[in-house]
């Protein structure tokens, strides 16, 4: 068979490679670029080796910022997953009950996360906020622009409120494509409502919820915008989560070979997490 | 023990599922529900089984009632279309898991697992999971643990309808020896006539939520009573042909084919049912008629041809042994055997006997 070379193919894949350079390749090399040097400003740069990845990675303030990081992370994944399923479960399976559900479901993902930010720190203020006001008025003593632990119940029962819908969307769709046999089948054993949840429902979800928990991994540990607005990383540095500390020391103190050390390594946590979790979750998943 | 329907009728809102019905099966036996898809073969299952309630009337088992006993103190087992297992526990386990629920000690679950597993050739992969088995033995799987609870009532709702044609023919072969030294009464619903030929035993032809008929398998397939159980249990679908009755002799009204028949039936129009495989390209029979048409569609599947052709203003099929290629278009030549003409009245009941 003789093969005819036609390399016209390539001008439909150079788009494509243009948008990539230019919305990943090329920022993520100008970071790199940063990472190993120092600058004063007027484009003078001078190498610095893997300086910036020693100093951030031997910092107090990188172990704090990380430290909160990973308790905020595995905070709101242990509240929203087990909530996310437990809502799904309850929820209607026909009628109209379900169309209600489902939109007031999606309500929360549909607000910008600045708006969200900016509600909860109205509905919060000890003062004249529902909720705050309200906290106070039952007698707890309630200021979560002063008092650490506010400011992490209040950023943790906002990032709730604001993304448990998306766990529950996710675990309502993997439990509607479950086939109603299943269910009779294991009332004809006479299995336990647990049974069915732990021996049918939980496995047959398996997939959705990977997603579901990588999805929330991925947003949690990059969170920004929201404590941003609602509590600016304070009181302190007590909700100063990576990002938050990470655009404090590039834009604030405007130190960037630093930060951008810590962005790669940002980076490299993050897809090493989502990696091993991926695998580790789907090693035993045969074809289906 | 016997399974016992009486005046049952469900409804769902103003549609009528299944009219009433009264219907008695008997001990040791397999009973096929034949019917098209939605003629109320599952609703009639989830009857029996108790996974669901009829509107009116009631379910005697052993001569007890059982109208609304909950299916878990009802010692029944079903199989589904779909392969229906826990997905997180190996095959053990999961035709384990009815006994282990009821509690039986685990060397009494290890001797009938192991026995069963046995029984349906699941031996070897006792510790696999269900999505590393085949379509097939994920429903053996499914049968075994029907199976190793020696239930008095087994439901098989098209336990073969999803699997692939070889599978398929296996496992139909096995599974009336699967239910014979069996304590229990098997129901299997089904769409293919064939299914009921091969499995015997008792058979009900269903028709739109009615039963038709209900009887000894062979005797349904060969002495329907009305048209609609004779059509119901026919595939390819049964030949139907109005004819005129004049003394001793049978005429089709859309041809000019006649025949004699010994009959005390009064003179005049009747419709003839004749299967397809009884009009063949060669002669079958003692009293063979003749009968030409043009060819539709002609159609070989492994030994047997199927030549769709119309005659009159009717279509035909015929069902021959052996390879017989026809061109389209082409005018043929085919034989009926009168002797299986199944004869029925303007009610449409049978009157071969008459």
């Amino acid at each position: 068979m003789n093969k005819t070379v036609n390399q016209k193919a390539w001008l439909f894949v150079i788009p494509v490679f243009v948008l990539v350079a230019f919305n990943a390749i090329i920022p993520l090399m100008t970071v790199v670029n940063y990472a190993f040097q120092e600058t004063f400003g007027n484009n003078v740069f001078m190498w610095e080796g893997t300086r910036w990845f020693k100093q951030i990675l031997l910092s107090d303030r990188f172990h704090a910022a990380l430290g909160r990081q990973i308790l905020f992370t595995l905070i709101i994944l242990f509240i929203q997953i087990p909530l996310g399923i437990f809502i799904a479960l309850t929820m209607p399976k026909e009628g109209i009950g379900v169309s209600v559900c489902l939109v007031l479901m999606s309500m929360p993902l549909l607000i910008p996360w600045n708006v969200v930010g900016a509600m909860w720190n109205i509905f919060a203020l000890p003062d004249i906020g529902f909720l705050g006001h309200s906290l106070n008025a039952l007698g707890f003593d309630y200021n979560f622009t002063q008092q650490s632990g506010d400011a992490w119940f209040t950023t943790v029962l906002m990032d709730v409120w604001h993304w448990t819908s998306l766990v529950v969307l996710l675990s309502y769709a993997g439990l509607r494509s479950i086939q109603p046999a299943y269910y009779q089948a294991a009332e004809i054993d006479g299995a336990s409502r647990w049974s069915v949840f732990r021996h049918i429902e939980l496995p047959k979800m398996k997939k959705v919820l990977t997603i579901a928990i990588l999805l929330r991994f991925m947003d949690s540990f990059m969170i920004y915008t929201e404590p941003f607005v609602l509590t600016g990383g304070g009181p302190g540095n007590a909700t100063a989560f990576l990002s938050i500390d990470l655009v404090k020391m590039a834009l604030g103190q405007f130190d960037l070979g630093p930060a951008a050390a810590m962005s790669l390594i940002y980076f490299f946590i993050v897809l090493t997490v989502c990696w091993v979790f991926y695998n580790l979750m789907m090693k035993n998943e045969g074809q289906s | 023990m016997s399974l016992e329907l009486r005046n049952v009728e469900k409804k769902i809102g103003q549609e009528t599922h299944i009219y009433e019905t009264n219907l008695k099966l008997e001990k040791n036996t397999i009973n096929v529900l034949l019917g098209s898809t939605l003629a109320g073969k599952t609703t009639l299952m989830q009857i029996m089984a108790g996974l669901d309630k009829p509107t009116n009337g009631e379910i005697w088992f052993n001569e007890k009632n059982v109208t609304g006993v909950k299916v878990q103190k009802r010692n029944v087992s079903m199989v589904y279309q779909q392969f229906i297992n826990y997905p997180n526990f190996n095959v053990y386990d999961n035709i384990a898991s009815p006994l282990k629920i009821t509690g039986v000690d685990s060397n009494e679950i290890k001797n009938r697992v192991g026995k069963v597993a046995e029984l349906l050739k699941l031996s070897p992969m006792l510790n696999k999971r269900p999505n590393e088995l085949s379509g097939g033995q994920q429903q053996r799987t499914a049968l075994a643990r029907a199976l190793v609870k020696d239930s008095d009532l087994i439901l098989l709702d098209e336990p073969l309808a999803n699997l692939d044609f070889k599978l398929r023919e296996e496992l139909r072969e096995e599974l009336p020896k699967l239910f014979e030294d069996r304590d229990c009464i098997v129901v299997y619903a089904t769409t293919e006539p064939s299914d009921a030929l091969l499995i015997g035993g008792y058979t009900a032809t269903l028709l739109e939520g009615k039963i038709v008929q209900h009887g000894k398998t062979l005797e349904v397939y060969n002495k329907p009573n009305s048209l609609q159980s004779a059509q119901v249990f026919s595939d390819p679908p049964m030949n139907i042909a109005k004819i005129k009755k004049e003394g001793n002799v049978c005429s089709l009204i859309s041809d000019d084919v006649s025949w004699k028949i010994n009959s005390k039936l009064k003179d005049g129009e009747y419709k003839v049912g004749i299967r397809p495989h009884n009009i063949t390209t060669y002669k079958e029979g003692s009293n063979s008629l003749e009968i030409s048409g043009k060819v539709l569609i002609s159609e070989l599947s492994g030994s047997e041809s199927l030549i769709h052709f119309t005659n009159g203003d009717l279509n035909w099929v015929s069902l021959s042994n052996g390879i017989h290629q026809k061109n389209v278009g082409e005018q043929t030549k085919l034989f009926m055997n009168s002797d299986e003409f199944l004869y029925f009245d303007e009610t449409n009941k049978l009157v071969n006997n008459v």
